[in-house]
């Protein structure tokens, strides 16, 4: 299988006020990630607010800059390069519909400016009929084109949202929270639409969201990241079934699951306290505050990030 | 269905409506549910189905332009539609209180939490100050906040959020009401913080012995939660029952349709998701029969025209749609 994307050792820090002159810290939001994904794929990243899941969606597109590391997309290093060959074949939907879409201009013209950008299109004609094409490959119509955004429901403007990361022709899209904002019902529609594009154009997805259901549903793979760390990655089934990480299996345990039967006999692992601040994150292993599991090494040594069993990688000193 | 004395709060008929310059939106159409001490009742619905507004008519807490314009409310002995906003104030915080969605914005940013839980002591009971202070230590305790003496004296902002949730569960338990209304009470947090929060409401209510209405749009959170199950669609119960009948027994097009649409954490096989189609009701141009009608798979002609009647499949089960009501339409379909 081939590798579109590789991660290695990715770090971004951000500066932040110590409240002291002359003294600068940082905030960690991403320390020392690697992964790869395999072309036609969809890797899945979950974790809490603030664990950097959505900083390494956004510094792989190099919307920020990475601190350190590597991001090499279909053989080629990126992370120093011109990046505007590649913005047309990484693209991103975000996650609110509301705050991602320009109120002045119209869904036509929102879909259509990847294409002028790119001088993907000969004419004005081509241009409406590619633009036509794209809105209702994604369920609207033609109509559509010359409305604004706010003339939308939510589901609707997500739609447009991946209209406009389509129309590019893409290889790889990164989707930050693209149904979090969205009713229930809605959810699916959208969920249904990400899985039937990749099957039609052989997108390859890195899917970002809180919401484990959600991203065990549509993931080949899972990533669970942990204060700026990634800390186990495996299959999605073998996530979900056999997680080996202590925070992985709390989180799991943690989710309400929509069967009563099996919420009346499930075994929960509820977590203490609060995630810490990533200014000054625990030392060795940043999970070991929460863990019930921790022992001296914890605290001294950060665990290695290695593969136990067949492509199943996990970063725990517990786990051998 | 019997002993009508029991119910700690029946809701009969409640309509409410916001007079918009637009035009008069029904927010509630004819919600009807009764509830007892002790019980734990999810409503569930989408956003606009008027599972908040039910909790605020019920509180007395509509804003203009709404207004409770029909059907009654008795809760715990009071008839809540006719009281005064003064009256009104002593029953809230007191019997019944609420705890609401986004923890960062209902509590006031420029007094202590300490101040905070001791207003409420004082307002509704005749503490002097010490013992409130004393009483407000130890809700802090019973929520699980450690250190309480000094969060007392902290602002909100130096607390997280799952803190900050804590601390209104605090206010709204310091006077042991009857019944805690969460409004959303987790959608603002983490999913272990979460799983926290949930597990301590379960915890209080076995301790208080209080009823609690839990209000979502998480069908995972009433399933771990919940006896029993409202779900609302375009300001209508349009199915209630109990957790298992809801779940395993559904009755009505609606819920089949969401519990179709949502994935299941625990199916090893990649199930496609079913979803439904369309979108939700425009409340301004309700449709005139069924709500859901135009977005549900088996919509028949009768279900455009009129509004289902209520079937009882159990004494707790019950769905109003047309579909379970077959001799009925099916004579109406023979005379059209």
């Amino acid at each position: 299988m081939k590798r579109l994307l590789e991660v290695q050792n990715l770090k971004k820090y951000f500066p932040v006020a110590s409240g002291r002159l002359f003294e600068k810290k940082v905030v960690k939001a991403v320390d020392d990630v690697s992964f790869f994904i395999n072309k036609g794929e969809t890797l899945g990243l979950v974790g809490e607010s603030g664990c950097g899941k959505t900083t390494t969606g956004r510094t792989i597109l190099r919307l920020q800059e990475p601190t350190e590391g590597k991001i090499i997309f279909d053989g080629q290093d990126i992370t120093k390069a011109n990046m505007l060959p590649y913005r047309r074949r990484m693209q991103i939907v975000f996650q609110d519909p509301y705050a991602s879409l320009n109120p002045r201009m119209t869904v036509g013209d929102i879909v259509g400016e990847g294409l002028d950008i790119h001088k993907l299109c000969a004419n004005k004609r081509e241009r409406q009929d590619v633009i036509v094409e794209m809105l209702e490959r994604v369920g609207l119509n033609s109509e559509h084109a010359n409305r604004f955004p706010h003339e939308f429901s939510g589901g609707q403007r997500q739609r447009v949202g991946i209209a406009r990361a389509l129309v590019v022709k893409p290889e790889f899209i990164v989707c930050d929270e693209p149904i979090s904002a969205l009713d229930v019902s809605i959810q699916a529609q959208v969920i249904n639409m990400f899985e039937e594009l990749q099957d039609q154009l052989d997108l390859t997805y890195l899917f970002i969201a809180h919401d484990l259901s959600v991203v065990k549903h549509i993931s080949n793979r899972i990533g669970v990241m942990y204060l700026g760390k990634l800390v186990e990655l495996a299959d999605a089934n073998e996530l979900t079934f056999h997680p080996l990480h202590p925070y992985s299996q709390s989180l799991i345990s943690a989710i309400p699951v929509a069967d009563p039967k099996l919420s009346r006999t499930r075994q929960r692992i509820v977590l203490e306290g609060d995630v810490p601040s990533p200014i000054d994150p625990p030392s060795g292993c940043r999970f070991r505050t929460r863990c019930s599991y921790a022992t001296k090494i914890c605290a001294e040594q950060e665990p290695e990030f290695k593969e136990v069993k067949d492509n199943h990688f996990v970063a725990c000193h517990i786990v051998e | 269905m019997s002993d009508q004395e029991n119910y700690m709060l029946k809701i009969n008929n409640l309509r409410t409506s916001f007079f918009t310059p637009v035009g008069e939106v029904k927010a509630l159409n004819n919600v009807t549910f009764a509830m007892k001490e002790g019980d734990v009742l999810g409503i569930v619905g989408e956003s606009g189905s008027g599972k908040s507004v039910t909790s605020y008519s019920l509180l007395g807490l509509l804003a203009y332009p709404g207004k409770i314009v029909g059907g009654t409310i008795r809760f715990n002995g009071h008839e809540i539609e006719k009281k005064t906003e003064a009256e009104m104030r002593k029953i809230r915080g007191d019997e019944v209180s609420i705890i609401f969605q986004d923890p960062m914005t209902s509590l006031n940013p420029v007094y202590t939490v300490g101040n905070q839980i001791v207003e409420v002591i004082r307002l509704h009971t005749d503490k002097d100050a010490a013992a409130a202070q004393a009483r407000a230590k130890e809700l802090l305790e019973l929520v699980g906040i450690n250190e309480a003496e000094k969060r007392l004296k902290q602002y909100p902002h130096e607390l997280s959020g799952g803190m900050r949730q804590r601390v209104m569960i605090a206010i709204a338990l310091a006077c042991e009401p009857k019944l805690l209304i969460a409004d959303e009470p987790t959608t603002a947090l983490d999913v272990t913080i979460q799983a926290q929060i949930l597990e301590l409401m379960i915890e209080l209510k076995n301790k208080l012995g209080m009823s609690i209405i839990m209000i979502t749009h998480d069908l995972g959170i009433v399933s771990n939660m919940c006896e029993k199950i409202a779900v609302m669609y375009a300001g209508k119960i349009l199915e209630y029952g109990t957790v298992d009948e809801i779940f395993y027994t559904p009755r009505h097009e609606y819920t089949k349709g969401l519990l179709r649409s949502i994935p299941n954490l625990m199916d090893r096989e990649h199930k496609k998701l079913v979803p439904i189609e369309g979108t939700p009701v425009d409340m301004l141009k309700p449709p005139k029969g069924c709500p859901f009608a135009p977005r549900c798979e088996s919509c028949m002609r009768i279900c455009l025209e009129h509004m289902p009647e209520v079937v009882h499949f159990s004494d707790t089960h019950y769905s109003a749609c047309w579909l379970n009501q077959k001799d009925e339409w099916t004579k109406e379909s023979v005379e059209a």
